[in-house]
């Protein structure tokens, strides 16, 4: 009896396959990455040499920007996810980190697509990455471990006599001595339509994180950030409004 | 019976004839014995090691390039070896400040130490001029201030030799010398010198406790707002102790040596040198891409109240308008502890690396 039950699970368990596949078409999804600066596309080629003017009206130039993305989530309108559950560092100075090596094969149709900012607390493990490792992204433990999820550094005021470095470096607030806040924001980049394959490019706003809700002063909050909280909290805040996603 | 001592005889013969095809070069067939890089267990926090497909390290290559790294027949008047420059002793770099050719020429900058190369994914030397350790073997043996050689001339010498012929030979499989196979071979030589067998290594595995002075520094340099060293010299989780990137880190106001620039011809990469692993400072001075500091107490002033501004300046030299971060007495003996944590006395003194 028990055979034969099993027997029926694995017919039936077939038949479902079968079904999904010949009633809907699939496509191959993947991500890619890019940056501007209020639209401006914003490439390697400008690192330390463009200047632009932030939301609080200081000049500046970018002199080495990288970030970390992970779990890159399509929810369709049915409830059911499609997780590609990756992680990627992006460095504006490195063109091969633009495109994501994994991809994904999802049902057409319209979907809400989501990512995390950083890595959530499941991930963002100290010394977990190898890769990440040989990259030195490392979050210091003392501030709670795990990894940077952003590392902007450049000069302000670089018009005047005077410029200034920044280091804009976001990752785990430290609340106090031992004691630490979750950083990581999960980001809602907005509803697709998924109709044949396509590449996903989700864009940094790099002027974004000087702007929403908080106007950044650089003047007063540069360096050093990792370990001031408010400013880590700040950064959080603007994050949510950075990034935004286009289709290929 | 007859048969079965036939068959055991011809069985014989046949594993001989095997033998002797995979063990000589002049055979078809023939495959250097792969050399197996054997990984202090830190490593294991980092990706494996890169080495060429088109040069995989091999016994025959390794002590190949060995005998090449310590013997002086690369130089123009057969006086200077690789190891001249870069001394076992002195984890492979010279404690000269710059190094003296056979011309008695200096250069114009200290020569890096040696180890853990097999893990650089990035451009070597100071400044990136070569793409691939290979290439950066074939520079020094030609440049005038340095060896001094004509390659072909060194390429004439070793096939001349009673013992180079034979060992390029079982390295590379051919019967001809070439300046590509003694780069390859210094190149897998190099690769093997690995080092990662310090107290700190050692502290970070469970096997020993650190003083009150070094776990200080090690604080003072993951703090980012005092020493912040580890933005460009990593942490216990990169156990290369560099990011191998190029910075300016406050040196000078304008450059006699425009490093990077040098390589890019792009102005905003004057002054920007290689950061140096913090491994074996024991025993690398003087240190700097000119060697201008005799004592680590003077490299670690200079972050502290020496950094001076110029254009290029990296904004991770974050204090630079006050003239560095400005630790106390202190907190720069418990640095200089931790720093000093980093060197390994098994690297210098394994014997596998020693003429």
């Amino acid at each position: 009896m028990k055979k034969v039950f099993l027997l029926l699970l694995f017919v039936a368990v077939l038949a479902s396959c079968k079904s999904d596949d010949d009633s809907t078409s699939s496509a191959l999804v993947q991500f890619q990455f890019s940056q501007n600066w209020d639209g401006t596309a914003v490439t390697a080629s400008d690192i330390d040499n463009t200047v632009y003017t932030n939301e609080n009206g200081e000049e500046l130039k970018i002199a080495r920007l990288r970030y970390l993305l992970s779990r890159f989530q399509l929810s369709s309108a049915d409830g059911s996810n499609t997780l590609l559950n990756t992680y990627q560092l992006i460095d504006l100075s490195d063109a091969s980190t633009m495109q994501s090596d994994s991809q994904v094969t999802v049902p057409e149709g319209t979907y809400t697509v989501s990512m995390i900012y950083g890595f959530n607390d499941e991930d963002n493990v100290d010394g977990a990455y190898a890769d990440l490792n040989a990259a030195s992204w490392n979050w210091p433990t003392m501030l709670g471990g795990g990894y940077h999820f952003l590392q902007f550094d450049g000069m302000y005021n670089v018009n005047s006599s005077e410029p200034k470095p920044f280091n804009f470096h976001n990752g785990t607030a430290r609340v106090s001595e031992g004691v630490f806040e979750s950083n990581f924001v999960e980001v809602d980049l907005g509803t697709i339509t998924i109709d044949g394959d396509t590449t996903i490019n989700i864009q940094m706003n790099i002027a974004e994180w000087f702007k929403n809700p908080n106007t950044w002063n650089l003047n007063e909050l540069d360096t050093p950030l990792m370990p001031n909280y408010e400013a880590q909290i700040m950064m959080h805040e603007n994050a949510q409004s950075v990034f935004s996603i286009s289709q290929n | 019976m007859k048969k079965y001592v036939l068959s055991i005889a011809v069985l014989t013969v046949l594993l001989f004839v095997s033998c002797s095809d995979d063990s000589n070069p002049d055979e078809p067939g023939y495959e250097p014995i792969p050399y197996t890089l054997e990984l202090p267990p830190i490593f294991d926090r980092i990706n494996p090691p890169s080495i060429p497909s088109d040069n995989p390290l091999t016994e025959e290559g390794v002590a190949l390039g060995k005998k090449l790294f310590f013997d002086p027949i690369l130089s123009g008047d057969n006086t200077l070896a690789c190891a001249g420059c870069h001394k076992p002793a002195n984890a492979f770099t010279d404690d000269a400040t710059l190094s003296i050719g056979i011309d008695g020429e200096e250069g114009i900058r200290n020569s890096m130490p040696l180890f853990n190369l097999a893990w650089n994914t990035n451009d070597f030397f100071w400044d990136g001029a070569a793409n691939t350790l290979e290439k950066q073997v074939l520079e020094p043996v030609a440049n005038p201030v340095e060896m001094h050689e004509d390659w072909e001339n060194a390429v004439a010498e070793l096939s001349a030799h009673p013992q180079y012929p034979e060992m390029f030979s079982k390295a590379f499989g051919t019967s001809s010398i070439d300046r590509d196979q003694v780069a390859k071979a210094i190149a897998q030589f190099m690769r093997t010198m690995v080092s990662g067998n310090s107290r700190f290594d050692k502290y970070l595995l469970g096997e020993l406790e650190l003083t009150e002075s070094e776990l200080n520094g090690f604080d003072i340099f993951m703090d980012e707002d005092r020493g912040d060293c580890f933005h460009c010299h990593g942490n216990p989780f990169n156990p290369l102790w560099t990011d191998n990137q190029y910075h300016n880190n406050g040196l000078d106001e304008t450059f006699d040596d425009r490093g990077r620039g040098l390589v890019t011809g792009d102005p905003m990469d004057f002054g920007k040198f290689r950061s140096p692993s913090l491994r074996n400072l024991a025993y690398t001075a003087p240190y700097m891409h000119d060697g201008r500091f005799e004592t680590l107490d003077e490299v670690i002033d200079h972050y502290s109240e020496g950094l001076v501004y110029s254009e290029t300046i990296d904004p991770l030299m974050k204090a630079v308008a006050e003239g560095g971060v400005q630790l106390t007495t202190e907190q720069k003996e418990d640095l200089k502890a931790f720093l000093l944590s980093l060197s390994d006395p098994s690297f210098i003194n394994n014997p596998d690396f020693q003429n």
